[in-house]
């Protein structure tokens, strides 16, 4: 009698699953083309990915099958998206891309999320001549990488970049006589935080800043009221923090309630999040961050639309549209090689420029993007990209007023 | 050594010369699974040579580990790479020794607790002095090949599988399980507790930074966030007591058949893995209290009564 049950069960689920993917495979005679999916679900980059990696792939995957599919030699092929989770461990990436070419047959597997776990995987997308472009790793070694591994592609730009972009803000506000030339500085001491002060220090130095205050956190520590007091008490005219998510919250709203009167203030990963704005609203005014889009152009506007359509959530103003642009990326070259093969494509993403929601997308001969937004800034509840390295639609930028 | 003792290292050597034909199959997947059972094999075997007899749980594995990781990191570019592995051994077993003095005259939780901060210890220190010298992570650029890390492994999971036999059936090994069953008794009897205790974790702990060493080509990439993961000590512990700590053997049954669980979970419940893996472990510890060597000996014994009922 149980059995029975569970049979009927059975039958009915299956049935219902076949209906729910029927319509993706309407054609039975065109294969749909496998795309693999690596990425924290769980673990402790799973809040990042969930936020700016999965949800584009659903919009993309969504998109391209409502059209039809991807035209591969005139001949259009919907995609089928196989999804891992690796835990944001290296072992388990590794797993899942090797799972992904050699058992699920994958025909393109997407780049992984951060920079540990694509390096990570650098070797296997590189034993079967998957591309791998990649958009949340950041790194300084895009000419070792890119020899050793020559599919690999990076379009979120380096650390050296984004500090000195941060640097370049205050320079030119200085010259235009807005801020004095004392900074205080603090960062988080982890990977990231580490690399982006080591970066902003010399730069700041040889652009004839006075660092008042220089002073590092550990990651996760709970009270960060010291190091706020401490550099508010510095009496500088600019504030930068090399901050990732938690401690970017952290520190601007202790800085709020201390009130530090300072005309910038940076904090690094994070300030580009709707949920930052959502959280301070008109106090997040004026803040400056690392990130940034052309938030005023057409393809944003379309992208963002799209975005909160299919998945119900607003893509932040940095690594999101950076990802989105990666699929596109790899969608133009498939159909623009108009094939399959793999070796053709990787060729066919060296030699071409791609039209992306960030705007051209050009790797140069080391398989880098070297345009990409460096500092944005919060006005009027959009976060603005203020300097780049070479994309066009910067706003000026503004002094920070008070905390109101 | 008698016959039976020939048998055994006969039966061992050929079983290893089996595995070290995996690479030959062709196939990357059975590779890579064969370097996750190779690491865990070495991890949980030389946890259980020191955890088993002496029943101190151990969570120090990604300490050791991470350890071994970043000598390679640190040193692949300067130092010939064969050496690298022996430099992170001597290196684990020393960090092991300190520990060990520092810590094995205490007992029980308070072991527990030391090991498992331990992995956090020198996490924090080698993130301090990043912090100080503003060097980032580490990249490890060669042309190590999966072959070559599962080769690597497979030797060391024989040298290990060696030195347990040895200490087995030596005066330490008679010594640890004396000291397992009441460490009072032993202590009566003229055994130099401390010591017995400190040279085996010391054994353990080389292992563990050596499997790192050489596990840190495959990563390229060394942070320590990564290096230091706190759930490889507990992947190990769980796997080693799954196969059961009373035998030399006992971890290797243990990890073989986690790893396919693991991959079977990873594979089908890609939106729900910790959830599956959870469920997994209430159904073993229910199902297997004693781990799979209870389960093959309840079978062994099994089949003798059936003999005698002949």
């Amino acid at each position: 009698m149980k059995r029975r049950t569970l049979m009927k069960l059975t039958a009915a689920t299956s049935l219902a699953l076949s209906m729910m993917h029927g319509p993706a495979f309407a054609d039975a005679h065109v294969d749909p083309i496998v795309i693999g999916a690596v990425a924290p679900k769980t673990g402790p980059l799973a809040g990042g990915s969930t936020v700016s990696h999965w949800p584009n792939i659903a919009l993309w995957a969504g998109q391209i099958n409502a059209r039809g599919g991807l035209n591969v030699g005139g001949t259009m092929h919907p995609v089928e998206i196989i999804e891992y989770d690796d835990q944001t461990n290296p072992g388990e990436t590794i797993k899942a891309v090797q799972r992904l070419a050699t058992q699920d047959e994958a025909d393109f597997i997407l780049a992984p999320y951060g920079t540990g776990l694509n390096i990570a995987a650098a070797p296997i997308f590189a034993r079967y001549g998957y591309p791998q472009i990649t958009s949340t790793a950041i790194t300084d070694q895009v000419a070792e990488l890119s020899a050793q591994f020559p599919n690999m592609f990076f379009t979120l730009g380096g650390s050296k970049g984004l500090a000195e972009g941060a640097v370049e803000v205050l320079v030119n506000l200085r010259d235009a006589g807005d801020i004095g030339s004392k900074v205080a500085m603090v960062n988080v001491a982890d990977a990231f935080g580490i690399e982006l002060a080591a970066a902003a220090r010399p730069a700041l130095e040889a652009a004839g800043f006075d660092i008042v205050y220089d002073s590092s956190y550990p990651l996760g520590t709970q009270d960060l009221s010291p190091v706020v007091k401490g550099a508010a008490n510095a009496g500088p005219d600019a504030f930068l923090a090399w901050s990732y998510p938690g401690d970017t919250f952290a520190l601007t709203e202790l800085s709020q309630i201390e009130g530090m009167d300072v005309k910038v203030f940076y904090t690094a990963v994070g300030a580009s999040f709707p949920a930052y704005y959502g959280r301070f609203g008109a106090a997040a005014e004026n803040i400056i961050g690392a990130g940034g889009v052309n938030a005023d152009s057409q393809a944003f506007q379309d992208y963002r639309a799209a975005h909160m359509a299919a998945t119900g959530a607003e893509p932040d103003y940095w690594a999101s549209a950076m990802m989105y642009s990666s699929l596109q990326v790899l969608e133009q070259a498939i159909e623009g090689a108009g094939t399959i093969d793999r070796a053709v494509v990787s060729q066919y993403i060296k030699d071409n420029a791609f039209e992306t929601v960030v705007g051209t997308i050009d790797f140069d001969a080391q398989n880098n993007n070297a345009s990409f937004w460096t500092v944005g800034q919060w006005q009027d509840g959009v976060f603005r990209g203020v300097a780049s390295t070479g994309r066009e639609g910067a706003v000026d930028v503004k002094i920070k007023t008070g905390w109101e | 050594m008698t016959l039976p003792d020939w048998k055994t290292v006969g039966g061992a050597a050929v079983l290893f010369g089996l595995a070290a034909l995996l690479p030959y199959s062709g196939s990357g997947y059975y590779l890579g699974l064969g370097i996750t059972i190779a690491m865990f094999a070495v991890l949980a075997t030389s946890w259980a040579l020191f955890s088993g007899p002496t029943h101190y749980i151990s969570l120090a594995t990604a300490a050791f580990f991470g350890v071994g990781t970043y000598v390679t990191g640190l040193g692949f570019e300067a130092l010939p790479y064969w050496t690298l592995p022996l430099i992170a051994g001597v290196a684990g077993a020393v960090l092991a020794g300190l520990v060990g003095l520092a810590t094995l005259r205490l007992s029980g939780v308070y072991f527990v607790i030391f090991t498992l901060g331990l992995a956090e210890l020198v996490r924090q220190i080698i993130t301090w002095s990043q912090n100080r010298s503003g060097q980032k992570g580490l990249y490890v650029l060669t042309d190590m090949t999966e072959a070559g890390i599962y080769w690597q492994l497979l030797g060391l999971a024989a040298a290990v599988f060696l030195a347990g036999w040895l200490i087995a059936r030596s005066r330490l090994g008679f010594a640890l399980r004396i000291i397992g069953d009441d460490e009072t008794v032993a202590a009566h009897s003229g055994i130099n507790t401390a010591l017995a205790k400190v040279l085996l974790f010391m054994v353990s702990g080389g292992v563990a930074a050596m499997v790192g060493a050489i596990l840190a080509p495959r990563f390229v990439y060394i942070e320590p966030s990564l290096a230091f993961a706190p759930i490889l000590s507990f992947q190990v512990v769980i796997m080693a007591l799954l196969g059961g700590t009373g035998r030399l053997w006992g971890p290797l049954v243990g990890v073989i058949p986690f790893t396919f669980l693991l991959e079977a979970i990873a594979s089908n419940f890609p939106n729900q893995t910790t959830l599956a893996l959870g469920v997994a472990f209430l159904v073993i510890v229910y199902l297997l209290p004693r781990g799979f060597v209870g389960l093959i000996e309840d079978a062994k014994a099994r089949m003798r009564r059936t003999e005698g009922a002949l």
